[in-house]
């Protein structure tokens, strides 16, 4: 794991096989289109109901739309990202009752590298796209310092850490149960959906929850704080908010080690 | 029973036996529908809590129009699917042909499956995330016996309109081959216009007005404000009648397709 050729060896295969599906996409090229531009409405869909809500009122927990609107790209993008890469694992339930993974399992190739790029869809990129358009528009109200423009690059790539942990832990439940993917939607999807609002709507036991069990709100929120410059409106103390590399860190170490023990008790559907 | 009748109950018993053979895919799908129905509460309340009469609602419609849109997405298959997406499939391996030559209309047949599916959504996905949600919070319930039938027959009226509409989605087989970008861009739509990200009262303006009227209100609007009581007496009988009159005219488009559909069947392959 910790080798780096090893680990550049393993990038390869994953861009080798991605680039195959990308190919085989693009043979429909009007199809591709519409899923790409569909994608891209379809998430845009949810920034444009909180544009409606904010027509009602002038702020959501206390943060204008503005500040609304980082704190949703910055969830977005990471997500996005993360789905981009790792989010077919999702269908590990399928890929064992077809008996795919059988199959996936004696080719020479890492068993994780495979299943994330089994039917590679380039397309989600158009999701990628719309969350770092409304990330754009908030980051026009952010009064900018170096070390802020460094935070928020590193929220990114500690949120689309978190995000790719959640992805290939919770559907290592499919390893036990193959017909419950839907709850991983609720850690994944939910997770993506909890963030793109300010945690200040929560009552306080929920944010709670939310810094110590399920850490999701270090996907942007404790960061978010510091580059908006707000006050923690729950009174957590200032370095929980460059915290979000070490809970990504812990997060893909703890996935990574349920994964493993997914795939050592796995045993074929036999069939 | 012995007409053609029993029939259609028949097909509607299989497909309530076949929805229900999943309780790990029903239990989970049960869970994600309360988390998402917690979570959507908690941000509802806290646009209510700055403006606590935005809409014409108070806190506690708003908190139980979130859960009713929970325990509708899967009873009117809001986002796609159901029966007619069974139809899709055999359209394009060529199946559909066999549909042609039974003695059942396939439009009946279909509606009876996606019914039987729907009374199965209704029991485990419809109610039982309403049940989660009046434990967590503080839910409106239907004021009296007028209520109560009005909202049932909005339901089904309801299922309905969704029903048709998957159902000439799904006839967009029979003319492009690769259905997904269509299914995609009309699910974003249902979503979108049934109020579920939103609600419609939220709308502002010209485009408020339109959306209410719109066939995708009465997946979950109008049903909502019946529920709700925000819709009484002369405005629950002109609810009812936009839902029934998209019904109506959806239905008919529906059977005006299949018989141009039927004439250009051509088996794939065969």
């Amino acid at each position: 794991m910790a080798d780096p050729r090893a680990l550049a060896r393993h990038a390869r295969a994953y861009v080798d096989i991605s680039a195959l599906w990308v190919r085989a996409a693009m043979a429909y090229r009007a199809s591709w289109w519409m899923l790409t531009i569909g994608g891209f409405l379809i998430t845009g869909i949810d920034f444009v109901g909180i544009w409606i809500l904010f027509h009602n009122v002038d702020a959501l927990g206390g943060f204008t739309l503005q500040e609304v609107a980082f704190l949703y790209g910055g969830s977005g993008v990471a997500m996005a990202l993360a789905d981009l890469f790792v989010g077919r694992i999702e269908r590990i339930g399928q890929m064992i009752r077809l008996g795919k993974l059988d199959q996936m399992m004696v080719r020479p190739v890492p068993l994780l590298v495979q299943v994330c790029a089994d039917e590679f869809a380039l397309r989600r990129i158009a999701r990628v796209l719309q969350a770092a358009l409304v990330l754009g528009w908030g980051c026009t109200y952010v009064d900018w310092t170096p070390s802020r423009a460094l935070l928020t690059g590193v929220m990114i790539a500690a949120g689309t850490a978190i995000f790719f942990a959640l992805f290939i832990g919770f559907a290592c439940i499919q390893f036990w149960t193959t017909d419950s993917a839907e709850v991983a939607n609720a850690f994944t999807y939910g997770g993506n959906t909890l963030t793109s609002y300010p945690l200040s709507v929560f009552p306080s036991e929920v944010v709670k929850g939310l810094t110590f069990f399920f850490p999701i709100a270090f996907v942007n929120w404790y960061p978010s704080l510091q580059v908006l410059g707000r006050d923690d409106p729950f009174g957590y103390p200032d370095w929980t908010q460059y915290l979000s590399p070490v809970v990504a860190v812990a997060l893909v170490a703890l996935a990574l080690l349920v994964w493993r023990t997914g795939v050592r008790q796995y045993r074929s559907t036999g069939s | 029973m012995n007409g053609p009748g029993s029939l259609y109950v028949a097909i509607a018993t299989r497909a309530f036996r076949r929805y229900s053979t999943y309780t790990g895919a029903t239990v989970a799908g049960i869970f994600t529908n309360s988390v998402f129905g917690v979570i959507s509460s908690f941000v509802l309340i806290a646009v209510w809590r700055a403006n606590p009469d935005a809409g014409g609602y108070d806190t506690t419609d708003v908190v139980t129009y979130v859960w009713l849109g929970q325990a509708m997405i899967m009873t009117i298959a809001l986002w796609g699917g159901g029966a007619p997406a069974d139809l899709a499939a055999r359209i394009k391996s060529g199946d559909v042909a066999l549909d042609f030559y039974r003695p059942v209309g396939i439009l009946g047949w279909y509606l009876a499956a996606d019914v039987g599916r729907s009374a199965f959504h209704l029991l485990s996905r419809g109610l039982v995330p309403t049940l989660v949600g009046g434990l967590l919070f503080d839910l409106r319930y239907p004021s009296g016996p007028w209520v109560w039938m009005a909202f049932a027959a909005s339901l089904p009226l309801a299922l309905l309109v969704s029903f048709a509409i998957r159902f000439l989605l799904a006839m967009t087989a029979f003319w492009i081959l690769d259905d997904q970008g269509a299914t995609l861009l009309a699910s974003a739509a249902a979503v979108f216009f049934s109020g579920l990200t939103v609600p419609l009262v939220l709308f502002p303006g010209w485009f408020g007005d339109l959306v209410r009227v719109l066939p995708w209100a009465s997946y979950l609007q109008v049903p909502a404000d019946v529920w709700l009581g925000q819709r009484s007496g002369w405005s629950a009988v002109a609810g009812l009648g936009l839902q029934a009159g998209w019904a109506a005219i959806l239905l008919g488009a529906c059977a005006l397709l299949l018989r141009v559909a039927e004439r250009r069947v051509v088996v794939q392959g065969g």
